[in-house]
Order: structure tokens, then sequence, then C-alpha cells
């Protein structure tokens, strides 16, 4: 290596000034461009623009997206966490409709087209919490579930909605396994389905919803354990009669029908005080109502959360 | 003889030792996943449970082949089966409750599956203080030969444990239940048919009580 002698510069050493004024910029863009070539190839996803930041998003960091995206429970597609990456990737999502019926005065069919154009799309931060003890914060684009619903005019009669997902048996290998009692179903009261909180995502981190994610439309209620939120689907109920769900059904005794986070109420194999969130090494305490108690918790006054869990 | 079971023993050490190698760098190079924690503890016990089933496997493998010297394998696999066990002991207690002593307490007395473990976990404990050679001139084969029946009840007891702490999907315990069922199955079939073990080729006279294998003198 050859030193320079004191006093020796050469001119073209020189940094320019126009480029040592942009130094970080220039930095930062061949980082990205050098990084876009990372991002594994799922990721070259169709994007899904929205007009809006949502007032209830958190400021938490949102969880990786591979961790987003590889970390999933869809048991259509198997029983493990990877599963549903590795098969869900056969889901049918076109052509897909969304019938609107049962107690209602005129029944509705829309096309996934027509969801998508129905209102200006809003990007929520939610926090979702699992009943098994794990949790993320997953940055979800999507509409106000009573948007959908008011596509249609519910009789008085209805009390519930009920929320079924698809079947799809020749491109869902847990469902020809019969793991659950297909399809899967979930269901809201009316007051839960229609508050602002209760979402239906279309996509997420800026892009269309994946199908391990549950493509092409899923139910997010940031308020409950996650087997609340549906995926993917295809029919939308309303009744007078609480709905029979799925998780319920197989274990009455752990799985409820409000489900909601409650770290007071622990599972009958597990406690609910605390929780894992996705790519953090410490638990953390569990919150009310997945700390959405200020949004949600007049729906429950006067209700025993311990009795009705 | 002796010279090749030497060096199988060595060839089993270091396939024990696999999967902790595999964890370990998986910890290290984080590929164990979205919930490393989660994988690692639920890793380890199942290979605790696998080496368990194989520690069983090994007198019906026995008495199939006549291979007497596969008798010599089965201590260091029932070590490497507390081994395992510790560490996934460890995981739970370190990773998951973070030496919360007061919620680790409520756990094993409120959650039903981690009693079991619990229970697993104690009843490994007579068994690998005495898997030596010093307990075994101590106890007598004989009454070592039924301290170390408890690894009957011990591994239905940890297949238990790992069926009730499942949420939807019961077919790996199940499939282990099977496994054990087999492995407990083969041992009382050949109890009732009155089975002895294949002796080598001296002639002794027949004894009159059941033969009580010990494992041989190096």
């Amino acid at each position: 290596m050859r030193i320079q002698q004191r006093g020796e510069r050469h001119p073209e050493q020189i940094t320019p000034r126009n480029v040592f004024e942009r130094r970080r910029q220039l930095l930062h863009l061949a980082i990205a461009c050098s990084a876009t070539s990372l991002v594994p190839a799922s990721h070259a996803a169709d994007k899904l623009s929205f007009d809006s930041r949502s007032a209830f998003s958190s400021l938490e960091p949102p969880t990786p997206y591979r961790h987003v995206t590889g970390y999933n429970n869809f048991v259509e597609f198997g029983n493990d966490k990877e599963d549903p990456a590795e098969f869900a990737q056969r889901l049918r999502i076109r052509p897909w409709t969304v019938t609107i019926e049962g107690l209602v005065h005129k029944p509705k069919i829309l096309a996934i087209e027509d969801i998508l154009r129905l209102a200006p799309l809003e990007e929520r931060v939610y926090r979702l919490r699992c009943v098994e003890g794990w949790s993320m914060v997953v940055p979800w684009i999507g509409l106000p579930l009573s948007t959908l619903l008011k596509q249609v005019e519910p009789l008085g009669s209805a009390r519930y909605v009920e929320l079924i997902s698809a079947v799809q048996p020749d491109t869902m290998p847990g469902v020809r396994r019969r793991t659950l009692d297909w399809p899967y179903t979930e269901a809201l009261r009316l007051d839960e389905a229609m508050h602002p909180l209760t979402l239906i995502a279309l996509g997420l981190y800026g892009e269309v919803l994946p199908k391990q994610n549950g493509a092409p439309l899923r139910l997010v209620v940031p308020w409950k354990y996650g087997f609340k939120s549906a995926k993917s689907i295809v029919r939308i109920r309303y009744t007078e009669q609480r709905p029979e769900t799925t998780w319920n059904k197989l274990q009455p005794d752990e799985y409820g029908f409000y489900a909601n986070v409650n770290p007071e109420v622990s599972h009958p194999r597990w406690s609910q005080a605390r929780e894992r969130r996705i790519g953090e090494f410490f638990k953390r305490p569990t919150q009310l109502f997945n700390g959405y108690a200020e949004q949600v918790g007049q729906l429950y006054a006067g209700m025993d959360l311990r009795k009705d869990y | 003889m002796e010279g090749h079971v030497g060096k199988l023993k060595g060839l089993l050490f270091l396939a024990c030792l696999l999967p902790l190698a595999y964890y370990g760098v998986g910890v290290w190079q984080d590929t164990l996943g979205a919930n490393p924690i989660e994988a690692l503890t639920r890793g380890l016990g199942t290979w605790a449970l696998n080496l368990l089933l194989l520690t069983l496997a090994v007198t019906p493998l026995r008495r199939l082949t006549g291979w007497a010297w596969l008798l010599k394998l089965r201590r260091m696999l029932g070590l490497f089966v507390f081994f395992y066990a510790c560490l996934h002991l460890a995981t739970y207690l370190w990773l998951d409750q973070f030496f919360d002593w007061p919620a680790i307490g409520r756990d094993i007395v409120k959650r039903p599956f981690i009693t079991a473990g619990m229970l697993a976990f104690l009843l490994l404990l007579p068994l690998t203080a005495t898997s030596n050679q010093a307990m075994i001139r101590r106890l007598g084969g004989r009454r070592w030969q039924e301290l170390h029946r408890l690894i009957y009840p011990l591994a239905m007891v940890a297949v238990v444990h790992y069926t009730w702490l499942v949420k939807a999907d019961a077919s790996r315990p199940a499939a282990y239940g099977a496994l054990l069922a087999l492995l407990l199955g083969l041992r009382l079939w050949w109890h009732f048919a009155g089975v002895r073990v294949p002796r080598p080729t001296v002639a002794f006279p027949k004894p009159k009580r059941r033969v009580i294998p010990i494992a041989p003198r190096r």
C-alpha cells in the first residue's frame, strides 16, 4: 500500500461536494438496491394500496414479514406452523364470492373484486394474540366488517353474525384428514360484528393478503384470541341463535364463544397471564382485551368474563 | 466382538449428540422459525421421548435377534434420555418461566400436563442415579431390576404429558402411544409365554426362577 507523503493530494481523490452532501441518501439507496435481491420471491406479491392510516393502529413495531407469513395456524393446510406457508399456495382464490344471507331482507352475493372497491381501504396495525400464548403485531389493510355487512339489511330478529370459511378438499390436506369439523365456522355477536375495530382484512404489509394468511379476505377481531379471526371467508350469515363455532365444538371447556383475551381467565391447560411476542426473547404480560379495553370494554359491561369466556 | 461394540457405542454416543447440535446451531443461526424457544422446548422433549422408546426397544430387539451385546448400549441411551429431559426441563424453567418459582409451582399444580411432565422427570431421577456398576452391586441384580421397571410407568406418563399438551392434533402423541404399547406389549407377551432370554452356548442347568439379565462387566 502506497502511503501518501505529507502535502501530496490528488484532486480525483477528493469527494465531489454534491456527492458528499447526499452521502446518506446514496448509502440508503445502495443498501435498498442490494436488499431487494434478498427479498424472497413470494414477497413480490401484488401491491395493495390504502388510503389512510387508522387511528386504531398500534404504534408498536410490526412483527417481521417473514414471521407474519411464515408462522400461521391454518389447520386446513396442516397442523404445523410452517405448513400453511408451504401448502396454502394451492388455495384457489379466483373466482371468489362472499354470500351474505340468513336473517336478512335480501341476501347478496359479492365478488371479491366488488369487495375490494367497496370503500377506501385503511391500514390497521393490530395486535393479534393466539390462544396458544404467542402474539404478533400485523399491519393489516382492509375495511370494517360493518361496511361489508351494510350491504344487506338484517331482520330485527338477527342477533349473531356467523362467518364460514372456504372448504376446498382438493387443495386442503387438513380437510381431507378431517382434523377439525369443516367448514371452519366462527361467529360474533351483532354488536361485536358492527364494532369499528372489527376488520375485514384484504392485505397486509402493503400487499394483497398472502394465501397462508387467509386470502383473499379474512376477519380480524384484535381483542379476541386469534382463532376467532376466521380466514378465507365465503359466507356470512345472520342468525338468531348463537351459532356453533369450530373450536368451541371441539373442546367447549377450552375454547369459548367470546374468547376475549383475558390474563385472568386461564385456558384449562395453560395460563394466559403472559405471552411470547414473536421475535422477542422475554415474555410480556397479556393485557385484558389485548389492550383494546378502551374501545371494546363497554360491550361486556356487567358480564362475568370467567363464565362467558 | 468387544472392539466392535466399543466402536458402536462411540458412534451411538455421537449420534445421540446430533439433536443437541441441531438445536444448538439452530438457536445460534436463528433457523428455528418464528418461535425458536417453543421449537427448542418441543424438540428437546421429543428427543428425550425418542431415546426413551429406543431404550425400551433394546430388550425386545435383543430377544428377537439374539444379539446380547445390544444390552451394552442401553445404559448410554438411558442416560441420554435424562440428558435431554434435563435440557427440556431447563428450557421450560428458564426460557418459558424465567425462574418465576411461584408461577412454576402454580403450573405444576394447576396444569395437568406439567404435573405429568414433572412426575416423569422425578421418576427418571432414581433410574439415572442407579445407572452405574456400583449401584447395581449395592442393590443386587434383582432389586436393581425391579427398580428399573419404573421405566414402564415413566414412559406412559411421558406419553400422557405429550398428549395433554397438544391443541387439536393428537396424531403424534397417538403414534408414540402406539409404539410404546407395542414395546410394552411385547414384554407382556413374552412374560406370559414364559420365554427365556436366549443364552450363549454354555450349558447351564435351567434355572427354576426367571433369569435376570445383569449388565456384563467390562
